[in-house]
């Protein structure tokens, strides 16, 4: 047995500590690859219990690795070394509305989609969206500064923080920020500990910045012939005098496959289409849809849908939530990616994407926030053929390299984890890792928080494989 | 590895561990941990099946799933997570020695009409003596705890009443459809009354109704304890059975029958013969609910003036798909005023055997269950299966809460329905 279960044991309630095998292996994955079996899992139901069990780990050196709801996309909560796994996301669901100040405070359990659904009881709204929302923590999204189709006109999840309370992994409670607008008092912690993949800290409260929900919404959905021509058309758009809400691209394998899965009558026929979505008074609405529609007929574009009734609407946005599964029955294993580039960029990109497919002869398809040149390449292949997992491999270090060499970056929400730790460098040089490792090394002088995310270790390689 | 774990082990792959299937599952929710969730459920057989965790592992998460199938109808990439189940289940019933008690329970005592009636009859007895007003307050506990589900059974016909029963009923003028009733064994022996409702109301929707006499379990309990090989003998009884007659439907008024008999197909291979007698019989079963609303033969006389909320079986919901009928004959009836729930696909913990084996875990589902109930102040609470009907009364009587729980058919019943042919 190990020297700190019992202490561990005794500083929390009794069944908060899991040591069977059923649940190790509970908490040994998230949404992405690699599985790792922690020695003890624990279940916190307070902020004091975080900072007690942190004390414990320093006394003993042992990792613990923060855990939300586990739908991480790059390895995050995975216990790379042993060690605890500290699942948060039992700790009391608590949303405070204030709807005079237009904030909200919660604690880091609350599930994204429920801080909406109580914002909008005041007619207000949570902006971040990211497609997880009504599974992942607000815990996870502020780790991963996670975004969503919104991000093109409402930013993502640091846009919308106010302020923080912290457990640092030295076990002390501290507080960031704070719950104004303005603030700028003294290093901005805030935003250095979004994003941290829980590296830096453990989240325990967030106040967060709510806006007025917009009146009304039009979507529209065009199709074109050619991928090039809807990325010009993307950058037209953007360049108009208009920002859009949501603009959303699919590529022709996308729009077959959804129809394959549940059809709702997408243009099989088009290479490319994409969907766009306006907010604000109705007046408004009327004017700038015209004038995206000018754009596109000026595009040439093939077909240009604007649907009749909410239902119609929603039905296309369903479409674009189908994209994610219903690829993953061209094949099973689906390697989903994340790297983004300046907008202006995305036909060129698409291109280069296409050379990677055929030279390393796999399924590339190719969807996501093209407005804000968030695409989601998905390699689909299959975890049982080691070969094409080791192509997969290759490609996937290819489109990094792609989308590096076009001006941009490794991941624009999902993080980088365990799985994108080793391309760190490629973006940043060695000294801008150094400079973040330096932080790192300050902040968890035993580096026992969630150690193994974000930097590489000596040697360390993409693996998809699970031996 | 056996074939039912090798089939599951593939089945396991179309999982992407996404975890959208966390918000609908009970007891993740009551139980709080990932591995009582479906996601750490179906990541538990891989293991199992790749060797990295024992038989044992899984022993405890996967008898504490209720088999509710909430997690297939949220899951994005339709991951066959019943056949999953069941087939841990066999892995699971082949490495344990039955005792001896179960495979009574299951063998003979759930298949045998003779037994299912003896249960009848000795509520009735039971019920008579008193015995039952006081079981709570027995200084010895009963297996299985049943005592928990004493005071709270129908009162039950005599056996005279009960032998009375025809098995062809007529109409005066011709019949538009012609039914197969399956009477299932635990709605006939507790919910007898039920099955008389069942009956009337189809004859005044204009049809004709027959219960042949060959029928027998739907095996629903036994498929879903990993009893394949006996689920496949009253499911080919079944078929049988109802192959005397042409039937335009085969209706019954349990949710987990249903469930299981419109699945009777899965149990054999596809091309042999068995398996097409399968798909035609299943295609014509439909619930009692759907019928109605078919065929559209009620006019409801009578005012009802409560308030009610409707509770539906899981598997009506999630694998026979039935979920607007009732609700459509419900707002039918006259005065009746529906509160519906917040979370109707949220499980009440009955689940088969669940509420008698797994008693704790399934009160700690219902506690969440009637917390929905209460808040929306029914007087009667309708369900459609036998099992969420004891369950939902053993609920009420927890909460100490004055209202009262119904099947459907017994609910359109006092509305008094007019035939209108
Ligand atoms: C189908 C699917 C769709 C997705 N769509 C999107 C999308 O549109 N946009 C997007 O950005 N992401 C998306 N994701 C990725 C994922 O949902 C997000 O990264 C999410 O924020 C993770 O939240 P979680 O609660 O699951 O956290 P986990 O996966 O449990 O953890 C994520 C990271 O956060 C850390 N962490 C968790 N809680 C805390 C805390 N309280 N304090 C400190 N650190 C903590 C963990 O250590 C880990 O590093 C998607 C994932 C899936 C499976
Ligand atoms: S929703 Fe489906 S794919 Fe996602 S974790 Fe649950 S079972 Fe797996
Ligand atoms: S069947 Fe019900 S209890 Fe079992 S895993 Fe699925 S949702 Fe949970």
């Amino acid at each position: 047995m190990n020297k700190w279960l019992k202490p561990l044991e005794d500083c929390l309630e009794k069944g908060r500590v899991l040591t069977e095998v059923a649940d190790l292996y509970s908490y040994s994955f998230d949404a992405s690859f690699g599985e790792h079996l922690p020695e003890a899992v624990v279940q916190v139901k307070d902020k004091y219990e975080v900072a007690r069990i942190l004390k414990l780990a320093n006394e003993y050196g042992v990792p613990v690795y923060p855990r939300g709801a586990g739908t991480c996309l790059s390895g995050g909560p995975l216990p790379v070394h042993g060690g605890i796994v500290l699942d948060l996301s039992k700790l009391p669901a608590r949303i405070e509305v204030r709807p005079d100040d237009l904030t909200v405070t919660v604690s880091p359990s609350v599930r994204t989609g429920d801080i909406n659904k109580e914002a909008e009881k005041y007619g207000l709204m949570y902006a971040p969206d990211p497609s997880s929302a009504h599974v992942a923590t607000i815990g996870g999204n502020l780790a991963e500064n996670s975004g969503g189709p919104r991000g093109l006109k409402y930013g993502v999840t640091k846009d919308h923080v106010l302020g923080l309370e912290v457990v640092t992994p030295e076990g002390e409670l501290i507080r960031t920020g704070g719950q104004t607008i303005k603030n700028v008092t003294g290093y901005d912690l805030t935003k250095l500990i979004v994003g941290s993949e829980g590296t830096l800290a453990v989240i325990v409260e967030a106040t967060l910045k709510l806006m007025p929900k917009p009146p009304a919404v039009r979507t529209m959905m065009v199709a074109f012939n050619e991928v090039r021509t809807a990325g010009e058309a993307i950058s037209r758009t953007l360049t108009s005098g208009v920002l859009p809400s949501k603009l959303e691209f699919m590529d022709q394998a996308c729009v077959v496959a959804v129809e394959q899965f549940q059809p709702i009558g997408l243009p099989v026929d088009a290479a490319a289409i994409i969907l766009v979505e306006l907010d604000g008074p109705e007046e408004a609405l009327r004017v700038e849809q015209e004038k995206i529609e000018a754009i596109m007929k000026d595009m040439k574009a093939k077909d240009i849908i604007i649907p009749e009734s909410d239902e119609e609407a929603a039905k296309l946005w369903h479409a674009r939530k189908q994209v994610s599964p219903a690829i993953a029955k061209i094949k099973p294993t689906k390697v989903s990616e994340d790297a983004t580039v300046p907008r202006s960029k995305i036909p060129d990109f698409m291109d280069r994407l296409q050379v990677i497919k055929e030279k390393y002869n796999l399924e590339v398809v190719a969807f996501g926030h093209a407005g804000d040149g968030n695409l989601h390449p998905n390699i689909l292949c299959d975890q049982r053929d080691a070969d094409e997992m080791k192509r997969a491999e290759l490609a996937v270090e290819e489109m990094f390299e792609a989308a590096i060499e076009l001006g941009g970056t490794l991941s624009g929400e999902h993080g980088i984890g365990t799985m994108k730790a080793p391309f760190m460098e490629m973006e940043l040089g060695d000294v801008g890792v150094d400079m973040m490792r330096r932080i790192k090394q300050v902040w968890d002088p035993n580096n026992i928080l969630n150690p193994g995310k974000i930097f590489a270790e000596k040697g360390q390689k993409l693996v998809l494989r699970n031996d | 590895m056996t074939d039912g774990l090798k089939h599951a082990y593939d089945l396991t792959f179309d999982c992407v561990q996404c975890g959208y299937c966390l918000p609908a599952c009970p007891t993740y929710e009551t139980m709080e941990s990932e591995t009582h969730s479906p996601r750490g459920r179906i990541n538990l057989v891989k293991m199992v099946a790749e060797g990295k965790a024992s038989v044992e592992d899984m022993e405890e998460p996967i008898e504490k799933c209720l088999g509710c199938m909430a997690c297939t109808s949220v899951c994005p990439t339709n991951v066959q997570y019943g056949s999953i189940l069941e087939n841990a289940k066999e892995v699971l019933d082949e490495s344990k020695q039955t005792g001896a008690v179960e495979s009574f329970l299951f063998d003979d005592f759930i298949p045998s009409r003779r037994w299912m009636d003896r249960l009848g009859v000795a509520t009735w007895l039971f019920q008579k003596s008193g015995a039952d007003r006081i079981a709570d307050r027995l200084p010895w506990k009963m297996p299985l705890h049943l005592e928990a589900f004493a005071g709270i059974l129908p009162e039950m016909p005599s056996p005279a009443k009960r032998n009375e029963r025809a098995t062809r009923y007529m109409r005066k003028r011709p019949a538009v459809k012609k039914v197969g009733f399956f009477t299932g064994c635990i709605m006939d022996s507790v919910f007898f009354g039920s099955n008389e409702s069942t009956i009337e109301l189809l004859l005044r929707s204009g049809a004709e109704v027959v219960l042949p006499e060959n029928q027998t379990c739907c095996g629903a309990l036994h498929a879903h304890s990993g009893k394949k090989e006996k689920a496949i003998e009253l499911a080919k009884q079944n078929i049988a059975a109802y192959e005397e007659e042409q039937f335009d439907y085969i209706v019954e008024n349990a949710g987990g029958c249903g469930a299981q008999m419109i699945d009777y197909p899965s149990l054999f291979e596809e091309g042999t013969e068995w398996h097409e007698r399968a798909v035609a019989f299943s295609s014509r079963v439909k619930d009692i609910s759907e019928v109605l609303v078919e065929m559209d033969g009620l006019a409801f006389s009578k005012e009802v003036d409560q308030t009610v909320t409707y509770q539906p079986s899981c598997h009506m919901t999630y694998v026979q798909k039935v979920v607007e009928p009732p609700l459509e004959l419900l707002r039918k009836v006259p005065g009746l005023q529906l509160e519906e729930l917040e979370r109707p696909g949220f499980c009440c913990g009955s689940a088969g055997v669940y509420n008698l084996v797994q008693h704790e875990d399934s009160m700690d589902v219902l506690d969440v269950k009637m917390e929905d109930v209460c808040r929306t102040g029914a007087d009667q609470v309708v369900t459609s299966n036998p099992g969420c009907l004891l369950q939902m009364k053993l609920g009420i009587k927890r909460e100490g809460m004055e209202s009262e729980a119904v099947h459907l058919v017994d609910l359109l019943m006092e509305a008094d329905p007019e035939s209108r042919y």
